[in-house]
């Protein structure tokens, strides 16, 4: 079986003015389809550079990443546009969401770049709302909407797509622990119903509701693991 | 995403920030004001002046002679022979002698008051109708009569209508007056078309210095033929004065056509000036859409990473710059339309004249064309600078 994410040997490395920063430094990884795969670190770790090229929002300076089979690390701007809008379903720490569209048209916008139709795209949107529990506030704008359930709304623009990955970038960090530990919730439900689901967050305790965890250190993995073996 | 979406988008980004946008706008709309009203004042003057030129007889050729010491000059019996021997071209013909002479009526002299030695079919050739009494007549050219027909205009002031029948001195001779044209001017007003005194031409010749008849005009049978006409002319004046620098032939159609292309040239100008604020304000546009790319950063990151490409991001700010010059280009419309008709009535009542500037549908046409174009090309940068975002650092953009 074909991993879904595979990184080889991969580095990301930034220069700022003389120094060469190694964000990413050669790693490897493996993250097979149906897991929930913490990544965890300190800030500096690079986790967030990790995210980044999980999330083909950037390329890796050396090394591949391979997403279900295909080579994206030498894709330009266009080609990872596509890639991220099939496959990979955003969940940020800041919700993202257009304040000016309705909980609809936020859910419905990755629909609408991959160019569905307007009555395909509601149906999905709506039931994308629907699962996370919001079909009551579809039309509300963000800014009528409570964090979590601005958060929820978020989930629900990375579910309409049926992404390959759902990449959680500190889900929780806006929110208060009560809403957070629904959120958690809310993915772990979406991982039993099938879904691959990868959370960065630099916060043990919410790691640990992860199945594996990696954790990252000054660009390298320091631990690859079942989240409940982890020695701390 | 289709068109249709990127530009119901536009529209409800443009009606989020009225006023900014409206100010955006602003410099498209006084462009598009300034261009539409300059045009129309165009097209107003040049039917002003054609119909001014038609009212003096663009079926008119009239020659003047200079003279330059030749050995001999031509006689008005010469210039009625040209005319009666070509009847396809000519239809008349009058000897024009103008008079630097007053005019006294009653007691008082009158300054302003043109005088003209004419042929009897000059009133024709004018196109003047007669109000009362009747022209001057072959018979008072042949026989020298003291006869004068005047403008309505000293009939009026003088005679109270009442001309025909009385008299008035020329250089101290006596005239009778036998007839009065109608009022050929717009107004009553001393000096003008109105303000004239016809006398026959055989009187009037000895009226001047030089004994000599130095103005006839003809009448053409049609202005179509305009070149031929004054060929005519010109071949037999050539033959008495072997100098073409020795007579002058003017076609009123010709000047009016020299005229209407200075006019044109003229309005060109000014209009290219005026387009000048549509390049400002499209420059305006780009500004602003700079600063909308700069505050949207962060909705640009996540559109891209929601899987926007380059295209996308790129027809959307495009379209919206254009939305945003359009709408301008079309309030630009209706307000220089509006101010079209605002300005046909103060030249009415300032000038007195009646120059309608005629907001014409091409000149309307053109500068929405152009305000469109110009919200296309301006917006184009700031698109292209959104559409370069990486969506990384957007996303992180505070």
């Amino acid at each position: 079986m074909t991993p879904l994410i595979e990184f080889r040997e991969l580095s990301k490395i930034y220069i700022m003015g003389d120094n060469e920063v190694r964000a990413v430094d050669g790693i490897s990884l493996t993250i097979m389809r149906g897991e929930f795969v913490a990544i965890v670190g300190q800030s500096g770790s690079g986790k967030s550079t990790c995210m980044n090229i999980i999330g083909c929002l950037d390329i890796p300076t050396s090394g591949s990443y391979i997403l279900d089979g295909h080579d994206v690390s030498k894709l330009d701007d266009d080609e990872l546009a596509e890639i991220r809008n099939r496959m990979i379903g955003f969940i940020f720490q800041q919700y993202n969401l257009l304040p000016k569209l309705s909980a609809l048209g936020n859910v419905e916008l990755p629909l609408v770049y991959s160019g569905l139709h307007k009555s395909e795209r509601r149906t999905r949107a709506a039931g994308a709302l629907e699962k996370v529990g919001l079909q009551d506030k579809m039309e509300n704008l963000p800014s009528q909407l409570s964090g979590g359930q601005q958060q929820r709304v978020s989930i629900a623009r990375a579910l309409a797509s049926s992404p390959s990955v759902i990449l959680a970038d500190e889900p929780t960090g806006a929110l208060d622990s009560k809403t957070g530990k629904e959120v958690i919730e809310l993915l772990k439900k979406l991982h039993a119903e099938g879904n691959t689901v990868v959370l960065i967050t630099h916060d043990n305790a919410i790691a640990s509701q992860a199945d594996r965890i990696i954790r990252l250190a000054d660009g390298q993995i320091i631990y690859n693991g079942k989240s409940d073996l982890e020695v701390l | 995403m289709t068109l249709l979406q990127s530009f119901q988008m536009a529209i409800s980004n443009i009606l989020a920030r009225k006023v900014r946008s409206l100010l955006t706008m602003l410099g498209i709309i006084i462009g598009v004001v300034a261009v539409i009203v300059i045009i129309g004042l165009g097209n107003g003057m040049e039917s002003y002046m054609v119909s001014s030129f038609q009212s003096m007889g663009t079926d008119l050729l009239t020659v003047n002679i200079i003279g330059r010491n030749s050995e001999r000059s031509i006689t008005v019996d010469e210039m009625y022979e040209l005319a009666y021997d070509n009847p396809d071209y000519f239809t008349m013909m009058s000897p024009i002698v103008n008079l630097g002479v007053s005019v006294k009526i009653h007691t008082e002299k009158m300054d302003a008051t043109s005088v003209t030695g004419v042929g009897e079919d000059y009133g024709d050739m004018k196109k003047f109708t007669l109000r009362s009494g009747r022209g001057i007549s072959y018979m008072d050219i042949k026989n020298r009569h003291h006869v004068a027909v005047i403008g309505s205009y000293i009939d009026d002031i003088y005679f109270g209508g009442y001309a025909v029948g009385e008299s008035l001195r020329i250089n101290g001779q006596l005239y009778e007056i036998v007839g009065v044209y109608e009022q050929e001017a717009d107004e009553i007003d001393e000096g003008n078309a109105d303000d004239a005194v016809y006398i026959p031409y055989s009187l009037a010749v000895k009226l001047t210095p030089s004994n000599t008849i130095n103005s006839y005009s003809f009448g053409m049978v049609s202005e179509d033929y305009v070149k031929e006409s004054k060929q005519i002319i010109d071949a037999k004046l050539y033959d008495v004065y072997e100098d073409e620098d020795a007579y002058i032939i003017i076609s009123m159609s010709e000047l009016l056509g020299i005229m209407s292309s200075m006019i044109d040239i003229m309005i060109t100008i000014l209009a290219a000036i005026a387009g000048i604020s549509l390049v400002v304000g499209g420059i305006g546009i780009m500004n602003i859409m700079l600063v909308s790319v700069s505050e949207r950063t962060r909705e640009i990151g996540i559109r891209k990473a929601l899987g926007a490409k380059r295209r996308h991001i790129m027809r959307q700010f495009v379209i919206e710059a254009a939305t945003t010059s359009a709408i301008g280009g079309i309030i630009g419309i209706i307000l220089g339309y509006a101010l079209s008709n605002v300005a046909s009535q103060i030249i009415l009542i300032a000038l007195d004249t009646e120059i309608s500037v005629n907001a014409s549908p091409s000149a309307a046409f053109g500068a929405f064309a152009i305000s469109a174009g110009i919200g296309i090309l301006f917006g184009y940068l700031p698109a292209r600078k959104a559409a370069m975002l990486n969506p990384i650092d957007a996303l992180r953009y505070e």
